[in-house]
């Protein structure tokens, strides 16, 4: 299992782990989990439109996921924006069907851009990940402050000077950059289970930022290993264990921390409004 | 009047529609309302007050039945001999998205029978109740808005209209001058009071400020810590009973009419880091 | 006019069964999809929507093997992603938000497992990508009966839950205060949602049936301030967007030398998404024309 070509593998999976762990805190501290799974999935017209017109595939997937998040940004001017992450993935998601009517040889191509095809990753492939997880990584690490702040609140971020739209457009710049890069490896559908399970868990576990960023980094990282494990040893897809096992993990943070205190909070009148009770 | 006894002014005369005796509440191993006793009679003006935390809310939701006592007891009349008291409830404020397709008076509507199966049918009777009530609180002109598109001071009346439209005997109001500004604060007390002299619904209106209230209150109810005493305004709002309700030195000036409550410098607040408390308020309870 | 008429039946638009049956089925989705869809934007649920949707794919795959009809499977599937968001969801949408993520990415996996056993184990390739990306020609006729009733049972479900749900979806405290079960309206409109989009993947593909959900309704809110107004709107475009759609579709085949029609469900989604594109911009020149009115007035009377 760690023989000469696994060893890329390895290499890839830890690098998207590190970046999904950490873009990862964001996406669910601004409850962006939808553009998470929207800007990969939208990408994936683009993959398809370059293998119609023989082009490089991660052309077509940057391409498309600049225009899902020029999309939800300029949709988001007004609408909210969970309908604009909706709209502008299908309006991608037509232009897919469109392409993929098209061409012919489509079927397995597809399914490693869906599913992802880590198992056969190149070491040129592990070198330009490393390349572009490194400049994600310090875009993070500039924009840490108001990406942080913006996410808490916008007010809190105005105060530093930084208008909402614009922190949002980083942010949403940053995981399209990050999702494009692990498309090709990990597969559009998986993306997003590494960016929004292991940071779920983390924030359950703790509420301080720094502590649930190194959690959530260190949980997306095991997820994938294992995965990798997994996958090697059964044969069966790696995105199937990422699903499963994030989906474990968080389950499991759950139950942890609802055993947890259980303090009076100031709550709005009802929370549930089926518990009437008649006071004595 | 006494701290925690009985209120004599009850009155004469007048029913109580909430009469509220001891009533104790504890909430995760913490006291949050401590033998709270007072009564509210019928048309009249209470406003319950105390700093945030003191169990204002926790009270309400008391008498709104939705949290049970440990002990003590509350009672709701409802006015000419009915079997169940009416509450009407105005929260705040609710988080609407300004695309939201609901217009005032359709949400006021559904203060009439929104818990009801199937759609209104359209009848000149109940169009006629909600023009009524919108009229009532002086909603009349923005009845057709979008209810994600009003102001604070024109939400704050249409809540109004959705809970006083049934004719409720008692009125539960949860910090509504909290997001007002000056002139809203106003006209939402000078309404208030207005329901009570006119339509004899009797309201209960919490807020961490006695001052708006004052010339409107017929009396008022102090809450802090989970203690309470209640009695008029002048009788509640002295130093010395404060003082006794807080447990440690409290100062109430009388400013140019206004009164201000001062409490002595206790110990800081602690800090309270913005992000941790988000992220916090993300766990699942 | 009846140049235009002559065209369409002059290629041939209704000699087949399938048109027809194909509009029946689009105008019947796209009036269930305005019921519940109109609902989802309101409450800000578009993105549970879009991974029922999602998950439709797998439960299509699912029925294919098993053999059973694709509507049972994609409404099969709906029940047990439903089921699975409720119970991790909890108070706050943040954590709603997550547990939808991680359901669907737990089932994506799942049914990237289903494709991959699928395909290693039997031939068909094209199997789920037929299920992913539907179209309103492949509904069997037979199908008609179980597509209308689905549709009477969303609309009979969202006309019972009228007034809760509205309620609660403007505030959960007030619909409490006034003695709705909320959470029992939740679950209500939940199992209509599955039912809702289940008929839009059979239409447009599990893959693109958010926008049959979303899109029409999103755009009629903008317009209509009532939300029985906002419904019969979403409805008109819905059915229109399908219809519209079949006549490109049908039209396209001769667009090109190499007479490959472009597949309807693009033209669906398209024509949805430029509807309300077209919408947005006319709206916001309304009211930037109105503000600049207003701030005219404001001025003449100083």
């Amino acid at each position: 299992m760690f023989s000469g070509f696994m060893v890329n593998t390895w290499l890839a999976g830890t690098v998207i782990a590190i970046l999904a762990g950490v873009v990862g805190f964001f996406v669910v501290a601004r409850g962006a989990s939808f553009a998470a799974h929207a800007l990969p999935v939208g990408a994936f017209p683009g993959a398809a439109a370059a293998l119609l017109l023989g082009t490089s595939t991660l052309g077509g997937l940057v391409i498309f996921t600049a225009l899902g998040v020029a999309g939800i940004t300029w949709l988001g001017r007004r609408a909210r924006r969970d309908i604009a992450t909706a709209l502008a993935l299908v309006a991608l998601l037509g232009l897919g069907e469109l392409f993929l009517s098209m061409t012919s040889e489509y079927a397995p191509e597809v399914e490693s851009l869906l599913f992802g095809q880590i198992l056969g990753v190149t070491s040129s492939e592990v070198a330009y990940l490393v390349f572009l997880a490194t400049l994600c990584m310090v875009a993070v690490g500039v924009a840490f402050r108001p990406l942080l702040l913006t996410s808490v609140d916008e007010g809190l971020g105005q105060a530093l000077g930084i208008a909402p739209r614009r922190g949002d457009l980083i942010f949403l710049a940053v995981l399209g950059l990050a999702t494009a890069m692990a498309v090709p490896i990990v597969g559009t559908l998986l993306v997003f289970t590494l960016m929004v399970g292991p940071a779920g868990a983390a924030q359950l576990l703790s509420p301080r930022p720094t502590v649930a960023l190194v959690l959530s980094t260190a949980i997306a990282i095991t997820t994938v290993w294992s995965a990798i494990a997994l996958s090697y040893r059964s044969g069966w897809p790696v995105g199937f264990f990422v699903g499963g096992i994030a989906a474990l993990v968080y389950v499991t943070a759950r139950l942890v921390t609802a055993e947890r205190s259980r303090s009076p909070r100031d709550t709005p009148i009802s929370q549930r409004g089926q518990d009437r009770h008649e006071s004595p | 009047m006494s701290l925690n006894g009985c209120d004599p002014q009850v009155t004469l005369g007048r029913t109580a529609v909430l009469e509220v005796t001891d009533l104790t509440v504890v909430l995760g191993g913490r006291v949050v309302l401590d033998n709270v006793t007072f009564d509210l009679a019928r048309g009249s003006v209470a406003g319950l007050i105390g700093p945030n935390g003191a169990g204002k809310t926790t009270l309400l939701k008391a008498i709104l039945g939705f949290v049970t006592a440990q002990s003590g007891s509350l009672k709701r009349s409802a006015a000419d001999g009915r079997a169940v008291a009416k509450v009407g409830y105005v929260p705040q404020k609710i988080d609407l998205d300004p695309d939201m397709p609901l217009r005032a008076r359709d949400l006021v509507g559904l203060g009439l029978d929104g818990s009801r199966l199937g759609f209104p049918l359209p009848s000149r009777k109940r169009r006629t109740r909600i023009d009524e009530a919108l009229e009532a609180v002086g909603a009349a002109q923005f009845a057709d808005k979008r209810v994600g598109r009003l102001s604070g001071g024109e939400q704050q009346r249409v809540l109004i209209a959705h809970a006083v439209i049934r004719q409720p005997d008692l009125l539960l109001l949860d910090e509504p001058l909290a997001n007002l500004d000056l002139r809203s604060e106003r006209e939402v007390v000078d309404l208030v009071a207005s329901l009570a002299r006119d339509s004899g619904i009797a309201s209960l209106v919490s807020t961490h400020d006695v001052n708006p209230l004052v010339g409107a209150m017929d009396k008022v109810v102090y809450l802090a810590a989970g203690k309470s005493a209640s009695g008029r305004v002048d009788e509640v709002v002295t130093t010395e009973v404060l003082s006794a309700l807080y447990g440690h030195q409290v100062d109430v000036l009388r400013v140019h009419g206004r009164v201000v409550v001062s409490a002595a410098p206790g110990p800081p607040p602690p800090h309270v880091d913005p992000v941790a408390k988000h992220l916090a308020e993300q766990v699942p309870r | 006019m009846s140049a235009l008429i002559h065209a369409l039946f002059a290629r041939g638009l209704f000699s087949t069964a399938t048109v027809p049956t194909a509009a029946i089925v689009g105008a019947l989705a796209a009036v269930s999809a305005s019921a519940a869809g109109v609902f989802t934007v309101m409450r800000g649920q578009s993105f549970a929507g879009h991974a029922l949707g999602d998950m439709s794919a797998a439960g299509g795959s699912a029925a294919f093997l098993v053999g059973v009809s694709p509507l049972a499977g994609f409404i099969g599937i709906g029940a047990v992603t439903a089921g699975a968001i409720s119970a991790f969801a909890s108070r706050g949408r943040r954590a709603r938000d997550v547990s939808t993520g991680i359901v669907l990415g737990a089932g994506l996996g799942l049914a990237g497992l289903l494709l991959y056993l699928d395909t290693t184990r039997s031939s068909t390739t094209g199997a789920a990508v037929s299920v992913m990306f539907g179209s309103m020609f492949a509904v069997a006729s037979s199908t008609l009966p179980a597509v209308a009733a689905a549709t009477g049972f969303v609309l009979v479900c969202v006309a019972a839950l009228y007034r809760p749900l509205l309620l609660s979806s403007a505030s959960g405290e007030l619909a409490a205060v006034q003695g709705v079960r909320v959470k029992l309206a939740e679950a209500g409109f939940l199992g209509v949602l599955v039912v809702a989009v289940a008929l839009s993947a059979l239409t447009v593909g599990a893959v693109l049936a958010t926008a049959l959900l979303i899109g029409p309704a999103a755009t009629a809110v903008r317009v209509a301030r009532r939300p029985g107004l906002a419904i019969v709107v979403a409805a008109a475009i819905g059915i229109g967007s399908t219809w519209v759609a079949i006549v490109l579709a049908y039209d396209s085949y001769y667009w090109s030398s190499s007479h490959a029609a472009w597949p309807v469900s693009f033209f669906v989604v398209g024509v949805i998404f430029v509807t309300y594109v077209a919408v947005e911009i006319l709206s916001s020149v309304r009211s930037r024309r109105a503000k600049y009115r207003r701030a005219r007035s404001v001025r003449s009377t100083r």
